[in-house]
């Protein structure tokens, strides 16, 4: 009612309404070519049987839902699995070590020094190409690499192993890769949400006598758990995206009987080497419902939490929805 | 900058609290404000501990990065040593001399696509941005939580459809699907908006409207400079996300003088890099990696303080 009335009261300015619309076309006209039509044709391959051996197509014929359940019948729950497994191995530390990083770098009493060379060097991961870190690291845990050659040369360990072959091995290798490019930037994120509470009620703490592992618990969590939930789901989010840095690991088998491969090598597989595009359709489709069901947990949560936000909070969960977006390489 | 900022004004308070209760039991809080004293001074070394050895845990890949491209094949096979070899030139040589990897081309196709990515992003969600701050039409509303829903569908789940448009238009092993998507980025359409928002005054617009500026004219003339400490920051993140995007690109790209770098890397890994010259890989990964970390160890305080640019002018 209320936008109604002021539109009214700006009919004379309206005449450039038109320039909007105008400026908004090359976004929209993109974004229908190359996103939506692709989206809504990937949508309509998942009822089709449509796949090639050789150079012979065959398909597209409608099969109805045969697509959801050949893949369900086959190994996507385990592919889940595997990606859940992955994250949360990642996730644990993630926000245990952001959650500290981000208390102690806005700790008033501490008074750390060079907060800003830290905060550059544990982002720095972030920015590095993904394929190229998989492969690095697949070089240095080698059975010749040097991560071996070390552990041998300080006694350690005694033989040299490959910890390809060993299932937890490469699943931790993968998460500790995920922990390494994204812990900066959920501690920057988290630090964020402790600077935008209220420092008086540090400062009343401070003077009720509250020692740090009291202000943490009683306070600066309470208070940071919008947040703090808020970077758990968008992590999950990347999460269920994880391709790069675990294709590359592994070489796209995804180790020991395909332990650690992901829902997303799983696409890749079904679209680039399978080429059977009934299959890989369904798959798209069940991650976009996965992605879309998480995407609506952020907004209705963050929505719910609104008023128990502070408003410079509020002002930071909108900007670091950026962040959490773009945490899909 | 802010957390420098924020320690003031509580060790103010303490300071002022411990002077206050000297008075009535001045041994009691003397004991009492040394042990927290050392309690403090304990737990600022634990601290340092953690960060130091997260710092090492960041910087040590690189550095076996950057050392190993610099020994030679027998030497990297011979065990690790944390001294640099002088084969760095060799290795380099060996790289880009190597008929089978084409180096120069892929970087050189890298360097264009994430230039004209990032060109793209910025240029055009700066616009969207605009005509979502700037004009008052029927739908701002509707077609702004559109963008903001489908800010989080990822990408790759619509690659599929996308592909097979690509191959309906003979548009495979091109880099048009690469690039032009890029005009349509929700995230940093949001981002831009956010900035806009705070920083652009309506005034600026009209005044040069009564000057007679055209509308697009303003946007070039007025806007885009406002708006360039967000557009550098965004270019940044649009060219980085470019240059190490894997997934889209291995799909579409097939012939090998137009690969990416990250596909040079996935072709070189499936097979086997036990027979290769490590040096050499390792000169690969070096180039793929360390100029933008080199970037953005130059750029890194316009990035960090960009990121929450928005915020501070708010």
């Amino acid at each position: 009612m209320d936008k109604r009335m002021k539109i009214n009261t700006r009919k004379k300015k309206m005449s450039y309404a038109k320039w909007g619309y105008i400026l908004l076309i090359p976004f929209f006209v993109v974004f229908i070519i190359f996103q939506f039509i692709p989206l809504m044709q990937t949508f309509g391959y998942s009822f089709y049987e449509y796949y090639s051996i050789g150079l012979t197509e065959i398909g597209p014929n409608f099969v109805g839902f045969s697509n959801y359940v050949k893949i369900f019948q086959g190994s996507i729950l385990k592919y889940a699995g595997n990606t859940v497994i992955l994250w949360i191995l990642c996730i644990i530390p993630q926000m245990t070590i952001s959650l500290l990083l981000a208390v102690w770098f806005t700790d008033a009493r501490l008074r750390l020094r060079g907060t800003g060379f830290f905060k550059t060097v544990i982002y720095m991961p972030n920015l590095v190409m993904a394929a190229a870190f998989g492969m690095l690291f697949q070089m240095l845990f080698a059975s010749n690499g040097p991560i071996v050659d070390m552990m041998m040369k300080w006694g350690w360990i005694q033989e040299s192993f490959n910890i390809g072959q060993s299932v937890w091995g490469t699943r931790a290798v993968i998460a500790l890769m995920n922990f390494l490019m994204w812990f900066g930037n959920t501690t920057i994120l988290l630090m964020a949400g402790v600077m935008g509470i209220d420092s008086s009620v540090y400062e009343a703490a401070t003077i009720d006598g509250s020692g740090p592992f009291k202000t943490f618990f009683h306070i600066t969590m309470p208070l940071l758990m919008p947040i703090f939930i808020y970077v758990v789901i968008t992590s999950l989010i990347g999460g269920v995206q994880l391709f790069d840095v675990a294709q590359i690991f592994t070489k796209g088998s995804g180790a020991v009987d395909g332990s650690s491969k992901t829902l997303m090598m799983y696409l890749y597989k079904l679209i680039g080497t399978s080429r059977n595009y009934g299959e890989a359709g369904a798959v798209s489709v069940v991650l976009f419902v996965l992605t879309a069901f998480l995407s609506f947990l952020v907004f209705a949560f963050t929505h719910r939490n609104e008023n128990k936000l502070s408003r410079k909070q509020r002002k930071l969960v909108a900007e670091y929805k950026l962040k959490g977006g773009k945490q899909d390489d | 900058m802010t957390s420098m900022a924020q320690p003031l004004p509580n060790s103010m308070i303490e300071e002022k609290l411990q002077n206050n209760e000297q008075q009535p039991m001045k041994i009691d809080i003397d004991r009492k404000a040394r042990k927290t004293k050392v309690a403090l001074i304990v737990r600022k070394i634990l601290v340092y501990i953690v960060l130091i050895f997260l710092t090492i845990l960041c910087i040590f890949p690189f550095y076996i990065l950057i050392v190993n491209c610099t020994r030679s094949n027998f030497e990297i096979q011979q065990g690790f040593s944390f001294t640099f070899g002088n084969f760095f030139t060799y290795n380099w040589n060996s790289l880009f001399d190597d008929t089978n990897i084409p180096m120069a081309r892929a970087l050189l196709n890298s360097l264009f696509i994430s230039l004209c990515t990032a060109v793209l992003t910025v240029y055009f969600s700066s616009l969207t941005a605009y005509a979502f701050h700037q004009y008052r039409f029927k739908g701002r509303n509707a077609l702004f939580t559109f963008v903001l829903l489908i800010m989080m569908v990822p990408t790759t789940v619509s690659s599929l459809g996308l592909l097979t448009l690509c191959a309906k238009y003979d548009l495979l092993d091109t880099y048009y699907p690469l690039i032009i998507p890029a005009v349509a980025s929700p995230i940093t359409v949001f981002y831009m908006r956010q900035y806009l928002d705070s920083v652009m005054p309506k005034e600026l617009v009209e005044a040069a409207r009564v000057d007679g500026s055209g509308e697009l004219s303003i946007f070039h003339r007025i806007v885009l400079p406002i708006l360039k400490p967000a557009m550098a920051v965004q270019f940044i993140f649009s060219f980085v996300a470019s240059w190490n995007n894997y997934f889209f690109p291995a799909l579409v790209i097939q012939s090998t003088n137009k690969k990416t770098i990250p596909l040079i890397i996935a072709g070189l890994q499936a097979s086997d890099p036990t027979t290769f010259d490590l040096g050499k890989v390792y000169m690969l990964m070096t180039i793929a990696i360390i100029p933008l970390l080199f970037m953005y160890l130059l750029l890194s305080k316009f990035i960090i303080k960009g990121v929450t640019l928005g915020s501070v002018k708010g």
